[in-house]
C-alpha cells in the first residue's frame, strides 16, 4: 500500500488515528525518558549524601505545602557567575532522595540550594515571620502560622517515612520508630529551618569535584 | 435500534462554556491579586490561603484546567458532531465528564488553597484529583470517540486529529508523571526522585503545554477558523503534514526546561534539536491559518470574533517562535529562572489561548442563544483592553527577563559579581507594577466580554440544531466546516 493510500485509510478509521497517534507520541518518550528513569546512574546518591532526618522531612514537605519552589530554584548551574553568587553547581547525586524534586523553574528570590549554615537560625526565624524586618526590600510573604502548629500536628510522620522506605530511602526501623519523639515540642517552623540548614551539605564534595576538573 | 434522536446535544456545550468563562475571571483574578503581592507583598496579609506560593498555584490550575480545559471540551462537543455529522454519543456519559471535571476544579482549586500540593508544576494536584482527572479524561475519550466512530462521513476532519491528539497524549503524560505512593488523603510521594523525577515532570509539563495549549487549541482553530471565515481551510495536506509532525517532535523538546541542571547532557542536546524542530510544524499551521484568512481580510473591519482569531494566530506565530529560540542552550542559560518565561508563557496562554478561545465564544454563543451578540461595540473595546494588556504583559517580562539575566550573570573586574540578589530585585518594582496593568486590563476586557455573552444569552435556551441529511456524494467528500450547517 503506498503511502498515500495508508493514509487515506487512517482518515477513515478510528481506531487507527487513535494507535497511530498513540504509536507516533510515545516514542520520543521511549528514547529519551525511559533510559533515562532506568539509568542507575542517576540514583547512585553522591558520597555522604544521606536521607533527610524526620524533622528536615517535616520541613521540606512544609516548603512543599507553602509552594516555596514557585519562586525559590535548588538548582547551581555550571556558570561563573551562578558559582559565585550561590557555591559549587549541583550534580545529580544529591538529589536521589528528593520525591518530588524541587528544582523549580523560577527565581523571583535567590536559589536556596547552599543556603544551609550561610544564616543563623535565628535569622531564618525572623525572616520566616517578617521578612522586611532583615531584608527591607524582600518581596517575600510572610509565615507567621508556621510558629503556632506542631511539626507532627497530622501525627503522621511514621507513615511518611514508612512510604519513602518502601520507595527506597533506606530509614532504619530505629529511625521510624524514634520520630514522633524526635518531632516533640518543635513547631512548623523549627522544622523549616532545620531543612533549609540541611541544603548544601553536601557542596563540599561537589566543590573538591569542581576544582579537580 | 431505539427511535434515534435527529438532533445534536448542544446543551452540554453551554454548559461548559458558561463553566469556562466564570473560571477564566476566577482564575485571572487569582493572577491579578498575585501579581499584586509582589509589587506591595503586605497584600499576603499573613494568611496562608493568600500567600504568593499556593495563590500562584490556584491562578495556573483554574485558568489552565478550569478555563482551557472546559473551553476546549465544550467546543469539542460542538465541533465533533457537526465534523462527524452525528449526535454526540452517550450524552450521559458526556454529562458526567462535565459534572466531574467542575467538581475536580472547584475542590481542586481549594485544595490548592488549602496546601495540597504535589508540587509539580501543571501538576500539583493531588493524588485524590488525579485519580478524578484520568477517570473523567478517559471518559471525554470515549464520548470523542465513540461519536466520530458514529459519523455518517467518510473523512474524519482535521480538527478532530488535534483534539483526539490531545485527548491520548494527555491521559498518557497524566498518568506516568502522577505515579505516586499515597500517604495521608493530602500528601504523597513521588515514584520518581531527583533527576528522573525532573526529566519525568518536563516530558509531562512541556507537552502539557504542547497537546493541551498548543494541539488542543489547534482543534479549535482548525474548526472555528474556517468557519468564521467563511472559507474552506487553505492546504487540507498541509494541515495533515503538519499534524504527524507536530506529534512526532513535540514530544521530545522537554529537557530544555532543564538545561544546565544536573540531568545528563545528550538529554538536554536532543531538547534542543527537536525544539528547533518543532519550529516548521508550528509554523506550517499558522501559514495554514493565515492563509485560509486571505480572501476574508475585509471581514476583520467588522466581525469582531474573526478578529480576536486571526490576533490569536499572530500570537500563536510569535510564541512558537519564541520558544525553539528560548531553547539554544546560550539563549536559555540567560532566560532561564528569570521573567522572560513568565512572559513567553503569557504571550502564549493570553495572547494565543485566551484570544482564540474568546473569539470562539463569540461565534459560538450567539449560535448557540439563536441570537445576535448583544453588542459589537463591547466586543470591539474588548479586543482593545485583551491586546494592550497582552503587549503590557508581555513587554514588562521580557524588560525584566533580559534584566534579571544581563545583571545576575554580569561579573566585575576581579571576577565576582557585580549585582546583589536584593538589588536585581528592586530594579524588578517598575515592571511588576507595568505586568500588574496589563493584567487588570486583560482581566477587565474578561469580565465585559462575561458580561457581554450573559446578556446574549439571557432569558435563552440552547437551540436545537437538526442533524443534516447528506446525498451518498458528499458524504465521501473531504468535510468543510465553512459548508455545514
Amino acid at each position: 500500500m503506498s503511502f498515500l493510500g495508508l493514509h487515506k485509510a487512517i482518515e477513515r478509521n478510528t481506531g487507527l488515528l487513535i494507535f497511530g497517534i498513540l504509536v507516533v507520541a510515545s516514542i520520543g518518550g521511549l528514547v529519551q525518558v525511559l533510559p533515562t528513569t532506568l539509568d542507575d546512574s542517576l540514583r547512585a546518591p553522591s558520597p555522604n549524601v544521606v536521607p533527610y532526618t524526620p524533622l528536615e522531612l517535616v520541613g521540606r514537605d512544609i516548603y512543599i505545602r507553602e509552594a516555596c519552589s514557585t519562586c525559590h530554584s535548588q538548582q547551581v548551574r555550571p556558570l561563573l557567575a551562578e558559582v559565585k553568587r550561590y557555591g559549587p553547581y549541583a550534580r545529580s547525586g544529591e538529589f536521589v532522595y528528593d520525591r518530588p524534586f524541587l528544582w523549580g523553574s523560577k527565581r523571583t528570590g535567590p536559589d536556596v540550594l547552599r543556603m544551609g549554615g550561610k544564616y543563623s537560625d535565628a535569622w531564618h526565624r525572623l525572616h520566616m515571620t517578617n521578612p522586611r524586618a532583615v531584608v527591607a526590600a524582600s518581596i517575600m510573604p510572610a509565615y507567621p502560622w508556621l510558629a503556632e502548629r506542631a511539626a507532627n500536628s497530622d501525627g503522621d510522620i511514621e507513615a511518611r517515612l514508612r512510604a519513602l522506605r518502601r520507595l527506597g530511602t533506606p530509614y532504619t526501623d530505629e529511625v521510624i520508630e524514634a520520630a514522633p519523639k524526635s518531632l516533640e515540642g518543635k513547631t512548623e517552623l523549627d522544622a523549616m529551618i532545620a531543612y533549609l540548614q540541611s541544603l548544601g551539605r553536601h557542596g563540599g564534595e561537589a566543590q573538591e569535584d569542581h576544582a579537580g576538573h | 435500534m431505539s427511535a434515534r434522536v435527529t438532533h445534536y446535544e448542544d446543551r452540554i456545550v453551554t454548559a461548559f462554556t458558561a463553566c469556562a468563562i466564570v473560571w477564566s475571571i476566577l482564575g485571572m483574578l487569582a493572577g491579578v491579586y498575585a501579581a499584586a503581592e509582589l509589587v506591595w507583598p503586605e497584600l499576603n496579609l499573613g494568611l496562608p490561603w493568600l500567600s504568593f506560593g499556593r495563590l500562584r498555584t490556584g491562578h495556573t490550575n483554574l485558568v489552565i484546567f478550569g478555563f482551557g480545559v472546559s473551553a476546549l471540551i465544550g467546543t469539542s462537543f460542538y465541533s465533533v458532531q457537526r465534523t462527524s455529522h452525528a449526535r454526540l454519543f452517550a450524552p450521559r456519559l458526556a454529562w458526567f465528564v462535565f459534572y466531574a471535571w467542575q467538581l475536580t476544579i472547584l475542590l481542586g482549586a481549594w485544595s490548592l488553597l488549602a496546601g495540597w500540593n504535589g508540587s509539580k508544576e501543571y501538576a500539583e494536584l493531588e493524588w485524590p484529583f488525579d485519580i478524578a482527572i484520568a477517570v473523567a479524561w478517559v471518559t471525554y475519550g470515549v464520548v470523542f470517540f465513540g461519536t466520530i466512530a458514529r459519523r455518517t462521513i467518510a473523512q474524519i476532519y482535521i480538527s478532530n486529529w488535534f483534539y483526539g491528539a490531545l485527548i491520548i497524549v494527555i491521559a498518557m503524560l497524566h498518568i506516568v508523571n502522577n505515579l505516586e505512593l499515597p500517604v495521608t488523603l493530602s500528601k504523597s510521594y513521588s515514584l520518581f526522585a531527583g533527576a528522573q523525577d525532573a526529566i519525568v515532570q518536563w516530558w509531562y509539563g512541556h507537552n502539557a503545554v504542547g497537546f493541551l495549549l498548543t494541539g488542543g487549541f489547534l482543534g479549535m482553530l482548525y474548526y472555528f477558523l474556517p468557519k468564521q471565515a467563511e472559507q474552506p481551510i487553505w492546504s487540507y495536506r498541509l494541515s495533515i503534514v503538519a499534524f504527524w509532525a507536530f506529534v512526532y517532535s513535540y514530544i521530545w523538546a522537554g529537557p530544555h526546561h532543564l538545561h544546565y541542571n544536573a540531568i545528563p547532557e545528550w538529554v538536554q542536546s536532543l531538547g534542543v534539536v527537536m525544539s528547533l524542530v518543532l519550529l516548521a510544524p508550528s509554523w506550517a499551521t499558522m501559514i495554514n491559518g493565515v492563509m485560509t484568512v486571505a480572501n476574508a481580510w475585509r471581514r476583520l473591519r467588522t466581525d469582531p470574533a474573526l478578529k480576536f482569531i486571526v490576533l490569536a494566530l499572530a500570537f500563536y506565530g510569535l510564541a512558537t517562535f519564541e520558544g525553539p529560540m528560548l531553547a539554544i542552550r546560550s539563549v536559555n542559560m540567560m532566560s532561564h529562572f528569570t521573567e522572560w518565561t513568565i512572559g513567553h508563557v503569557h504571550s502564549g496562554a493570553l495572547g494565543w489561548n485566551a484570544l482564540i478561545t474568546f473569539g470562539t465564544f463569540y461565534y459560538l454563543v450567539p449560535k448557540l442563544a439563536g441570537r445576535p451578540l448583544h453588542s459589537v461595540a463591547m466586543a470591539n473595546l474588548h479586543f482593545w483592553l485583551a491586546l494592550t494588556g497582552t503587549m503590557l504583559y508581555v513587554i514588562s517580562m521580557w524588560g525584566a527577563g533580559l534584566s534579571q539575566s544581563l545583571l545576575w550573570l554580569s561579573l566585575d573586574d576581579l571576577g565576582e559579581v557585580r549585582y546583589s540578589f536584593i538589588d536585581v530585585m528592586r530594579a524588578m518594582a517598575p515592571y511588576y507594577l507595568l505586568r500588574l496593568v496589563g493584567g487588570v486590563l486583560f482581566l477587565s476586557g474578561t469580565v465585559l466580554m462575561a458580561e457581554n455573552l450573559r446578556r446574549t444569552f439571557a432569558g435563552a435556551r440552547t437551540v436545537t440544531v437538526s442533524l443534516p441529511v447528506l446525498a451518498a456524494a458528499q458524504r465521501a467528500a473531504v468535510p468543510n466546516p465553512a459548508r455545514a450547517p
